[in-house]
């Protein structure tokens, strides 16, 4: 069922290769700035518990580039399907929908896992390195799971590339600052505490930063993170049909 | 025709309102070149798309070597190989790497796909291109590329939509060479064109397609020979017009009855196909 898979994961890997040296740079712009003006200029006197602010920032932009990253897929997913058509040459090929979702989803989660790597060294140049223990792997790896999948399964039912930025504009731009990525969640109400619990992304940057800084880990942010990805992996394996005229 | 090895029975396919196919069926032969022909818009990209599995049809059945699209998909898709209109190499890969990555899709072995490289590329004269990335290939090799995949997993079906489109007359030749080539040794051809020429040189049968409906199917020969041997092109209140006869003794005598302006030559498909639909396919 699942052979096939390495072909899609080995053309990504190809493209992420030749394009790597671009890539890097225009992965730590965004988190470059973030740090300088939240975490350095904003945040120098500014402690979260027992924390600096650019500590408990780090945790938070590992999880929000984990997650663009891996949603960034989808337009890479786009752009081969609108424009170079290169998506009919796995559509006729004899691989399974599970097969080319799982081969798209670990190209994803590969991007991710680079640009998580990308914040830990900007971080090490601002002198904080924190606990990269395996839960903090795990739980980047679950965070950049649900958001490839997610991403995989909106490639397939948008009906042109200008949709993809819509997307991107109503979910991941407003969870990436309402997640937990650049403030406690206990400042806010209980209501809004509880409504921000429903984001994938909170328990995501929750766990990361729980592993980072050697809390004890809450099991709820691994089983909401598998249970989403679960879901939204079967919602793209469902979807690649609908990519058909 | 032998043993059919592309098998369709009344295709239909509706975009909106459009009825894009209407009932279309015919049988392809193993070994056999089988052009479809006709206008823009005509079906011929509808009908290829949904043959490899790239477009749903609405209704109709579809076997490629016995075995049906619908029941057995996987199995289909591993019968054929497909040159599309649109180049789809990945064009920041190098020649390898597509080639490469299409044998990955078709299961094959890495050191099959190593051999099938190296024949693929002296097959189609650009075995000195293996590294070369993609998007710094002319357009006839980009094309001379696509065949090659198509052929990497040594397909018993070739689907070729367009495949010689806007490239020049020189490189068009050569890729009909290249499609011989491939016939002879054993693949059968399912190719769509617009192109008259293209279907006379290369299409063992030719069909014609019209608004989604298929006009008539047999040799090119047999469809010229059914309207006459000879054309006369002449003009009548400033439109020109044709009149086919069996022999060109027939023809001169007419041109004899005419005051002026006349043409006599061979007739071709597209005379075949403007009688049956009163259109012309270029």
């Amino acid at each position: 069922m699942i052979r096939g898979w390495t072909a899609v994961y080995l053309r990504e890997l190809f493209i992420l290769r030749r394009r790597l040296a671009k890539l890097i740079p225009s992965w730590s712009v965004s988190p470059l700035l973030y740090l300088i003006a939240f975490g350095y200029a904003v945040g120098r006197h500014v402690a979260v518990g027992n924390h600096s602010y650019l500590e408990f920032l780090i945790p938070g932009l590992v999880a929000m580039a984990s997650m663009t990253q891996a949603f960034a897929i989808s337009s890479e997913i786009n752009i081969a399907r609108f424009y170079w058509y290169i998506f009919d040459e796995f559509q006729s090929a004899p691989i399974s929908n599970l097969a080319y979702v799982l081969g798209e989803v670990l190209a994803g989660m590969t991007r991710a896992f680079l640009a998580g790597l990308v914040i830990l060294i900007l971080g090490a140049c601002f002198g904080v390195v924190l606990s990269y223990n395996p839960l903090f792997w795990a739980a980047l790896l679950l965070n950049s799971f649900v958001f490839a999948s997610l991403a995989v399964g909106c490639a397939m039912n948008v009906r042109s590339h200008a949709d993809q930025t819509l997307l991107t504009n109503f979910i991941i731009t407003p969870m990436a600052f309402l997640g937990g990525t650049f403030f406690p969640l206990s400042q806010l109400p209980g209501w809004g505490q509880n409504l921000l619990q429903l984001l994938p992304l909170t328990h995501a940057a929750h766990a990361v930063r729980a592993a980072a800084f050697n809390d004890p880990a809450q099991a709820v942010d691994y089983l909401v993170l598998t249970g989403v990805g679960c879901l939204c992996f079967l919602f793209a394996i469902l979807s690649v049909n609908r990519a058909k005229a | 025709m032998t043993h059919p090895i592309i098998e369709v029975a009344n295709l239909t396919k509706q975009f909106g309102s459009l009825a894009a196919l209407s009932g279309v069926s015919f049988q392809v032969g193993g070994g056999e070149i089988y052009a479809y022909l006709g206008p823009n818009g005509a079906g011929k990209t509808t009908t290829i798309r949904i043959l490899t599995s790239l477009t749903r049809r609405d209704g109709g059945e579809v076997r490629l070597n016995g075995y049906d699209i619908e029941k057995n998909p996987l199995e289909c898709k591993a019968q054929f190989g497909l040159v599309p209109q649109h180049t789809n190499l990945d064009a920041d890969l190098s020649v390898k790497e597509n080639l490469l990555i299409h044998g990955l899709l078709h299961r094959m072995e890495r050191r099959a796909i190593t051999r099938r490289t190296g024949e693929l590329l002296e097959y189609m004269e650009m075995s000195d291109r293996l590294q070369t990335v993609v998007k710094k290939l002319s357009g006839g090799l980009k094309r001379r590329l696509l065949i090659a995949r198509a052929l990497m997993h040594a397909p018993k079906i070739l689907f070729m939509d367009e495949p010689t489109v806007g490239l020049d007359p020189a490189i068009r030749r050569s890729i009909w060479g290249f499609i011989k080539k491939i016939r002879n040794d054993g693949a059968t051809i399912f190719l769509t064109t617009h192109y008259i020429e293209e279907a006379e040189v290369l299409a063992d049968r030719v069909a014609f397609l019209d608004a989604g409906k298929m006009v008539a199917e047999d040799t090119s020969a047999n469809l010229m020979a059914a309207i006459g041997q000879w054309a006369v092109d002449y003009l009548e209140e400033s439109r020109l017009r044709t009149a086919y006869f069996k022999s060109r003794e027939e023809a001169g005598d007419y041109i004899l009855t005419r005051a002026s302006g006349c043409t006599v030559r061979r007739v071709n498909l597209e005379d075949a196909f403007i009688s049956m639909t009163g259109r012309k396919i270029s």
